[in-house]
């Protein structure tokens, strides 16, 4: 270990700090706002103000408001403090399987901070904002040309929200042709979770269509399946075992022929974007994800959005607000009779994620899109194949797509479970790969590079995961189950939080309790 | 009383044509900890493989499937305070609905203990 001159260590801990980012070493504990705050200070000083008779009657409060007072200092860096925990995208790799966290360029952020974008608020007169407008039909127009598609609903603010939009369209349509007795609705087991539940939440009957041993949909299930009851199919595709539906246009055939619509979950757009339209494989309605496919933050960094693209059959039932050229100008339609869904939202959707999703779609160029897809398949089957002999795939008879499946079988008799596996991550400075997701196999663990990782920073992800599955196999299970030694919090008790939720903080003893 | 097993994991212990519903010991230990169970109204009547509860665990929300054509006449109340009875003793104290068989033969159709054993093994 170096020293410095008095003989001090000058470097930290090699047992902690010698992983592979190198910014495992996570901060101890930063406590509650309302346990730092008291009710003395305050970030301003405001005048007395002299109240001579209030109008409140009996509802004024009668107890002092329960709020933390800090000083603007405390504030400040109680949320810096908390900043620190967190892992992001802006501080390590992140292979958040399924959920795409890849790089948010900062040219988006250069242009989401234009006045023009920024400073404008939905209730101003269309007029004043005629760039904005044409800012979002010109993303608008992207996202048709990208999929091959007929209508595009904005608004939806996130992918569950836009499968409900594309799913009430499809129920609309129903309706509109007398075809309302249509209850039932197809989910591969290889959906996304929320396929079901938002097929549930409109009054439909889920029905399951298994995978087939490769991880991927038959059509022979499907027509199957089929029938005179069946509104739609809800297919994820690229499937989030990481595969492209080798047979999803007889799917759609085999759908539209049984007077049904197909729903694709658009979530792993980003594997295909600029290389195939979906709308030339028959689907009907699609929800993109901005915040993954386009790069714009989300987790905790910053809010979802999730355009809908529609077929021609559907695009008449597009909710409201949509844009329309008048004359010269354009016009937001905040009101239309007919077909129209009606409204989703309040006002038009999430205005910065339009600006940096088109932002990234300019300054990739549609060439650009394309080798960013491409790039997100090949870092994805670098991983693959490093992985493979090591970590046991399922579905291995074709390449995967922008996301490698593994499964437990590995771990079998070490006593190390995926969970395990994981905590054990963090240790390295990881954030963990999807886990227990999807319930195809067992013990999935979903691994999504993204395009943005250089070679050198996958190799640094291999060889972390390799050395970790050597010492479970060694027999440190130990090392795994006491996971994770260097993070703020070691293991929750996930089960407790679950049955009896602790959903408000409660002061040791109240302030007026204090004051007595 | 005999019990049978469905492919799905379900149980049912039959006496005459009184039968009780739950979910292998198997099964609960695939999903792990359960925090919350959804369960039917006493009185529904249901078609082999509709669904009759939900079965959430910390890793994920399960389907039950009624494992014969039934109606329901008691449901586990105290599962709504203690899910982990699931856990605990699946096939005893853990149990999810009481139900009337509508067809006895039915069960003819299900797992028994040593077909369920090497259907799981």
């Amino acid at each position: 270990m170096s020293m410095n001159r008095q003989g001090r260590p000058s470097s930290p801990d090699s047992a902690v700090s010698n992983t592979s980012p190198g910014n495992a070493a996570l901060l101890p504990d930063e406590p509650l706002l309302f346990e730092i705050g008291d009710t003395d200070h305050s970030g301003v000083d405001l005048p007395d103000v002299e109240i001579s008779g209030s109008r409140l009657g009996g509802h004024a409060r009668k107890t002092p408001l329960d709020l933390p007072g800090l000083t603007e200092p405390e504030a400040m860096r109680h949320y810096v403090r908390l900043s620190r925990l967190n892992y992001s995208i802006d501080s390590g790799m992140y292979p958040l399987g399924s959920c795409t966290m890849k790089h948010n360029p900062r040219l988006n952020e250069k242009m989401a901070r234009l006045p023009g974008f920024a400073d404008i608020h939905p209730l101003q007169p269309q007029s004043t904002v005629q760039g904005a407008i044409e800012l979002m039909q010109q993303l608008a127009d992207w996202l048709m040309t990208l999929t091959n598609t007929s209508g595009v609903a904005l608004s939806p603010k996130a992918g569950a929200h836009g499968e409900l939009c594309g799913m009430m369209a499809i129920k609309a349509a129903h309706e509109a042709h007398g075809e309302s007795h249509r209850k039932i609705v197809l989910v591969p087991e290889s959906a996304h979770g929320t396929n079901p539940a938002t097929a549930a939440f409109l009054g439909y009957q889920v029905r399951s269509i298994p995978a087939a041993e490769d991880g991927t949909v038959r059509v022979a299930e499907v027509e199957a399946a089929l029938g005179p009851d069946v509104a739609a199919i809800m297919l994820t595709n690229p499937n989030t075992c990481g595969l492209f539906e080798p047979e999803v246009k007889a799917i759609a055939d085999a759908v539209h022929a049984a007077g049904a619509y197909f729903y694709c979950d658009g979530a792993n757009f980003n594997a295909i974007m600029g290389v195939v339209r979906p709308g030339d494989l028959g689907i009907d309605a699609m929800h993109i994800n901005l915040h993954k496919t386009f790069s714009t933050p989300h987790g905790g960094g910053g809010p979802g959005s999730g355009p809908v693209v529609l077929s021609e059959a559907l695009a008449p039932f597009a909710p409201v607000p949509f844009i329309r050229r008048d004359g010269d100008a354009l016009k937001l339609v905040e009101h239309a009779d007919g077909e129209a869904l009606g409204r989703l939202t309040a006002f038009h959707g999430q205005m910065g994620m339009y600006v940096r999703a088109l932002t990234y779609m300019l300054s990739h160029g549609a060439d650009g899109l394309a080798q960013a897809a491409r790039d997100a398949v090949l870092n994805a089957n670098y991983i693959k194949a490093q992985l493979s002999g090591t970590f046991s795939m399922p579905f291995n008879s074709q390449p995967c797509m922008h996301e490698v499946l593994c499964d437990d079988a590995f771990l079998k008799g070490t006593g190390v479970s995926t969970l395990d596996f994981a905590k054990a991550m963090i240790d390295e400075g990881l954030h963990p790969m999807t886990m227990y997701f999807p319930l195809v196999v067992h013990g999935a663990m979903l691994i999504e590079p993204t395009e943005s990782e250089s070679r050198q920073t996958l190799d640094r992800f291999v060889q972390t995961m390799l050395g970790l599955a050597a010492r479970a196999k060694a027999g440190e299970a130990e090392a795994f189950t006491a996971a994770p030694l260097t993070a703020p919090r070691r293991r929750l008790d996930e089960t407790q939080a679950a049955r009896q939720p602790k959903l408000k903080w409660e002061p040791e003893t109240t302030p007026l309790q204090a004051a007595e | 009383m005999t019990v049978k097993y469905t492919e799905d994991h379900e149980y049912v212990r039959q006496n005459g044509s009184d039968g009780t519903v739950g979910i292998s010991s198997y099964a609960q230990e695939q999903l792990g900890d359960i925090v919350f169970v959804e369960l039917p109204a006493v009185g529904n009547s249901y078609k082999k493989g509709d669904e009759i509860a939900v079965v959430e665990s910390v890793k994920a929300a399960s389907e039950i499937y009624a494992p014969v054509d039934c109606t329901v006449t008691e449901i586990n109340e105290v599962l709504n305070g203690d899910p982990g009875l699931i856990n605990t003793d699946p096939m005893g104290e853990g149990w999810l609905v009481k139900v009337t068989i509508d067809d006895e033969s039915a069960l003819a159709g299900l797992m028994d203990e040593a077909a369920y054993q090497s259907h799981i093994a």
